[in-house]
């Protein structure tokens, strides 16, 4: 099957807004949760350290520490029930895959330098 | 009701569905299949419908005079692909109509005969999953069949026995696939989960046999 047509097929299930987050950055995801029959929004705080695929294929990866133990999750990047994705901070890095988070302890674990402001300056 | 259609696979994607889930889809590109001929138990000794299909989307260059003629009296253009299938004697079909994705629109379920993919000459582990022998301790019995009969009787191996040769490239029916979505501008369906063959390979597909609702 050739690109355009998968990309024809698949373009209306794409979600708008979602190529702004990158890999290190930290990321508020706000996800849609069904109870019964009531919605509510659950809050997924910590770093995305993965962005993998294409297309309506692709899925991120965030991790957080939760009580002391690292818990990931892995989200499709156009899900619907994915109501927005807030970035807290912007960051710098050298990986595009920074499963190097996962051997490290206590506050090194969450630690990604930080894009700094004037770097920002100068861009724009 | 029965209905089938001629098409190719083009691949595999993923779509949401109404509840928001991630759903695989195979997409297959199928018809429009024209009706070549309707036989009649009258004339025929039995009712069925004859389609054709044409993969490349246009008539193949070379056509001899005898399909020309045969497709020209249903009034339609020479196909490269036929398939017949049988009907009740009540039906609406006509010689020169042509069958397409739009009928399979309120279609639930259907089955999907395709060919699987040629593995070519394999041993029994792979074809019938044998479990094979030890690797080391010299054993010297890895891959093998083991024994392949008894003694004086039967004085034969018998029949059906499972035996390395010839794998994969047969004809396999996948059965009660659900339809996600029709795109009749380019003649597209797609179906739940996968099927059998490779990416453009012939298949065709049919209102499920099997299904448990009443239609």
């Amino acid at each position: 099957m050739n690109e355009q047509l998968l990309n024809e097929i698949t373009s209306e299930y794409l979600q708008e807004g979602r190529d702004a987050f990158k890999v290190g950055d930290g990321v508020k995801v706000h996800v849609r949760v069904r109870e019964g029959d009531k919605e509510r929004i659950q809050l997924f705080a910590g770093i995305v350290i993965a962005r993998k695929g294409s297309g309506v294929h692709e899925t991120f990866t965030v991790r957080r520490i939760a009580s002391g133990v690292g818990v990931e999750r892995v989200f499709p990047v156009h899900s619907p029930l994915i109501e927005k994705v807030e970035i807290d901070r912007e960051s710098v890095t050298m990986r595009s895959r920074m499963y190097y988070l996962r051997d490290r302890i206590g506050k090194e674990a969450t630690k990604v330098k930080e894009k700094r402001i004037f770097e920002k300056k100068r861009k724009s | 009701m029965k209905l089938e259609l001629l098409g190719k696979k083009l691949g595999m994607s993923q779509v949401y569905d109404e509840d928001n889930n991630l759903v695989p889809v195979t997409i297959i590109e199928a018809g429009p299949c024209p009706v070549l001929q309707v036989k009649t138990v009258e004339t025929d000794g039995y009712a069925s419908v004859q389609i054709g299909y044409n993969p490349k989307g246009k008539s193949p260059n070379k056509v001899n005079r005898a399909t020309k003629g045969h497709a020209a009296k249903a009034n339609a253009e020479p196909q490269q692909i036929s398939k017949e299938f049988r009907l009740p004697t009540d039906h609406q079909f006509e010689a020169g109509n042509s069958i397409t994705v739009t009928d399979f629109a309120d279609i639930s379920m259907v089955d999907v005969v395709s060919t699987t993919k040629g593995k070519g000459f394999q041993g029994v582990v792979k074809r019938w999953n044998f479990g094979g022998g030890p690797a080391s301790h010299g054993s010297m019995f890895h891959r093998r069949g083991g024994s392949y009969g008894l003694c004086q009787w039967p004085g034969r191996v018998f029949k059906n026995k499972k035996m390395p040769g010839h794998m994969g490239d047969v004809q396999r029916t996948t059965q009660n696939l659900k339809v996600v979505k029709t795109i009749p501008e380019k003649n597209l369906i797609l179906i739940k989960g996968s099927i059998p063959g490779h990416k453009g390979g012939i298949l065709s597909i049919r209102v499920a046999k099997k299904l448990k609702t009443s239609k």
